[in-house]
């Protein structure tokens, strides 16, 4: 009993520092990080930790897909609401919102683009948003500009198609070109080759919006 | 009511747990299916000719309640103004949509319900397409009781992968007020995966084409050791079979020529209808009309079918096209393709995605039971649990309306759900106190070409000069693909105050008025569903307090001890009775009571912590 506190009420500040968090369900210490209570086994809530590290990833932005596959399946298989269709109510609620932090989590790093923007987003380098500085690279500008204005012309099919090739192979040499800076630790020459890696996404999705409507009049 | 406006973060869902049976239940257009599954192995219901297939049809006669399946379809022929088809059509859709429809509709349209749901005027009745819907539930879950010889009060009810919003939450409150609780809404086409993945232990990439009596989805999913991942899903909410029937009809029709009562159309569909199945196995097909207004002659060759079908299946094969190429898959990359639907059965279905595809799809689980299977093996999982997991994806992108009716796509289709997105908005006028925002579902670009789910408005926003309040709304869509709404004032911490109006749909009274018409016992069976809960909540607290006292039992004294014992006894006694408010009392004196041993057990973890980091930081 020599373990007995003299005050009743954990010091808020103290819990903090410790960095420990009360379960909602047993009301006792409980790592924020982890998914369940040690003691009582509930789920916890979503840690408020990036996408990376919630998957159990380095922050990196090279990625082996099939990897960070498996890990996110195993996760949904323990947080999924199909898990908690019989718990309390509470247990569902939390169940849910780590279903979405898994899903967020996976959806950003899965896809190349939205990998490198997250990924420059926390390491201070955005490319959107607040604190996102102007890039000034006009070359890049009128690269895509040119692009964009032949894809607007292109009067068939076959020129529609070359143009989204040529996208397709310059998005692949971006995506090699983000993971060579990010490696070295040049955050401008990524946050560069992430933007162009954004128009050429972009691009191909108008080549396939004007394929369509040339494919639809041709039909017609 | 069709938008749920709740404290951020606090998004419930509706799901609850009760000992007894939980079936799967296929809610067709043209037919309605339930099974059970049971240690994984699975059993339609089927009444005593050994058909599964309930078919999608109700009578309203003027004495007696409602018929429901083959023996209103019989009604059809001798009195079509009581009976209702096709109701799945309805659902979710707003009046103005309907009223477009007019003519194409077999039914009259009613005075629209207080939410501002459709109504059709059967007979001396009016009737939401919930409730028809819910008249097919009740009766496939008393046909599932009467052949399980045990109350059925569980199901998961399964949608078109390409329902909207609005769609979805017409069949959840069809199944409540057939007194049946939803455990999950599945996506018909991840419900026949189901039944085909768990069936052959498959790996790689699936396509399921399911054209059904009106709905058309196709789906795109990756299974890999038990795992049934949607990548994409597209597809068209009116498209089916019913279109092959009303081009057949309109033949027929024109052939005849004059001028054909609404009654007299219906009878015209079931004529074409029967021609068009005569077809799927012969080469011509010959009958005589028989109307009110004199008999007619027709024929039909399976050549001349087809040309009037055509279009519709193109359809569904631009959208195959245009579903790979979103997820990037090509059609040779697939492992197979499963076909769902009665629709299938039909010959020039079947050739033309054998062509699409390069292969031969597969048809080996009865396409008209298939949904139903795969819905009963995920009732089973939710209830008694299993290794295989569904992740399915929002069909249709969320948006909100932004400045000249243009969209501004908040959540994009195909993103797994359960998903959560918050966007922020500001006033643009200095003192504003309240701000209109509307939901819309869809694709297209202009607010008027998409599905509008709801418009609300937020006030209570405390007064401030344009741009500077910070509000902060939160769009989830839980598992089931339903989508709730909430809203917090950023600057001040105040939640504001959210008014919803549902631009359609059932306002909570129409909802309680028509569970308490509908089921005698209504207010029984929701008071048994909050006692259910009470005693999860309860079992909980107990569980948890228990696993708290085996690690620190050490910080009570003997007295303390004593109290919760004997507070724990009193929540055990609360629960084995049946008086839910009694069960929660006890339950928050237990809270109460064990306040100050928690607050030890936090205090006693962060000593150990910091103890540890400073042993930890000495020795480093």
């Amino acid at each position: 009993m020599n373990d007995m506190p003299r005050t009743s009420g954990a010091d808020p500040a103290a819990a903090q520092a410790a960095a420990l968090a009360a379960c909602w369900s047993c009301r006792g210490p409980v790592d924020p990080a982890s998914l369940f209570c040690a003691t009582c086994k509930a789920v916890q809530p979503p840690a408020p930790i990036d996408h990376f590290a919630r998957l159990g990833l380095p922050r990196a932005f090279e990625m082996k897909v099939p990897v960070l596959e498996q890990l996110y399946f195993g996760f949904q298989r323990q947080l999924h609401p199909d898990r908690f269709a019989g718990a309390p109510a509470k247990a569902r609620q939390i169940s849910q919102s780590q279903a979405v932090a898994f899903n967020e989590a996976y959806e950003t790093l899965k896809d190349p683009l939205a990998r490198a923007t997250y990924l420059l987003k926390i390491s201070g380098a955005p490319i959107e948003g607040e604190g996102a500085h102007t890039i000034h690279d006009t070359g890049l500008l009128d690269e895509q500009m040119e692009r964009r204005e032949a894809l607007f012309e292109a009067g068939d099919l076959a020129t529609v198609e070359a143009i989204a090739t040529a996208a397709r192979e310059d998005a692949k040499a971006a995506i090699g070109a983000i993971g060579g800076a990010f490696a070295r630790g040049d955050l401008a020459a990524a946050r560069i080759e992430t933007l162009r890696l954004k128009y050429l996404v972009k691009l191909g999705e108008e080549a396939r919006a004007r394929r369509a409507r040339l494919g639809a009049a041709g039909t017609a | 009511m069709l938008l749920q406006i709740h404290e951020p973060g606090e998004t419930p869902l509706p799901h609850e747990n009760e000992k007894g049976l939980a079936v799967g239940i296929d809610l067709g257009t043209t037919n309605s299916v339930v099974a059970i599954s049971r240690e994984q192995k699975v059993e339609v219901v089927r009444d005593a000719r050994g058909s599964g297939l309930v078919p999608s049809v109700v009578a309203y006669p003027e004495e007696g309640g409602p018929l429901v399946g083959e023996i209103a379809r019989r009604q059809i022929l001798d009195r079509p103004e009581i009976v209702v088809s096709s109701i799945k059509r309805l659902m979710g859709r707003g009046v103005a949509e309907l009223e477009k429809l007019g003519a194409k509709l077999p039914y009259e349209l009613g005075p629209a319900a207080e939410g501002g749901m459709a109504r059709l005027k059967i007979g001396a009745r009016l009737l939401t397409p919930v409730e028809v819907s819910a008249d097919i539930l009740r009766a496939v879950k008393e046909r599932a009781e009467l052949a399980l010889g045990r109350n059925v009060d569980r199901a998961v009810v399964t949608v078109p992968a390409y329902f909207d919003d609005a769609a979805r939450t017409a069949t959840r409150d069809a199944a409540r007020v057939a007194g049946l609780e939803v455990l999950r809404l599945v996506a018909e086409p991840t419900a026949a995966a189901l039944a085909y993945g768990l069936d052959s232990k498959s790996e790689g990439l699936y396509a399921v084409f399911d054209l059904g009596g009106g709905t058309f989805d196709f789906s795109l999913l990756r299974l890999e050791k038990g795992v049934f991942q949607v990548l994409a899903t597209g597809g068209d909410a009116a498209l089916g079979g019913d279109d092959f029937d009303h081009a057949v009809a309109a033949r027929f029709l024109a052939e005849r020529g004059g001028e054909i009562s609404r009654e007299e159309t219906k009878q015209a569909l079931v004529a074409a209808r029967l021609a068009k199945e005569c077809l799927s196995t012969q080469d011509s097909w010959d009958g005589t009309l028989m109307l009110d207004s004199g008999d007619s002659d027709h024929a039909l060759d399976r050549a001349a079918l087809e040309a009037l079908i055509a279009p519709f299946v193109e359809r569904t094969i631009s959208i195959c096209a245009s579903v790979l190429e979103d997820a990037g898959v090509e059609a040779k990359e697939l492992g197979g393709i499963v076909l769902v639907g009665g629709s299938t059965r039909v010959p020039l279905v079947r050739r033309r995605v054998a062509e699409f595809f390069g292969r031969e799809p597969l048809a080996d689980i009865d396409p008209d039971e298939v949904v139903a299977v795969g819905a009963a093996l995920q009732a089973e999982a939710l209830t008694a649990g299993s290794d295989t997991l569904l992740l399915d994806v929002l069909p249709l992108s969320l948006g909100l309306e932004t400045m000249g009716g243009i969209v501004e796509k908040i959540v994009e289709r195909n993103t797994p759900i359960p998903v959560a997105r918050a966007q922020e908005f500001t006033t643009y006028q200095d003192g504003q106190a309240a701000m209109a925002i509307h939901v819309v579902q869809g694709e297209r670009e202009m607010v008027d070409q998409c599905r509008s789910l709801a418009r609300f408005v937020l006030d209570g926003i405390p007064p401030m000069v344009a741009g500077a309040a910070r509000i902060r709304v939160t769009f989830s869509v839980d598992a089931d693909g339903l989508l709730s709404v909430a809203a917090r004032e950023g600057t001040t911490g105040r939640e504001a105050r959210v008014e919803v109006k549902p631009s359609y749909g059932l306002s909570e009274d129409e909802m309680a008025a028509m569970l308490r018409a509908s089921i005698e016992n209504a207010a029984d069976d929701m008071e048994r569903r909050l006692l259910t809960e009470a005693r999860v909540e309860a079992r909980r607290a107990i569980n948890a307090l228990e696993a708290a006292l085996a690690v620190d039992a050490d910080l009570l004294s003997t007295e303390e001890r004593a109290t919760i014992d004997a507070t724990v006894e009193a929540v055990e006694r609360a629960m084995a009775g049946g008086d839910r408010h009694a069960i929660q009392g006890a339950a928050e004196e237990l809270e109460h009571r064990t306040k100050v041993f928690a607050e030890r057990r936090m205090d006693r973890g962060i000593r150990k912590a910091l103890a540890g980091r400073n042993v930890a930081e000495i020795g480093g």
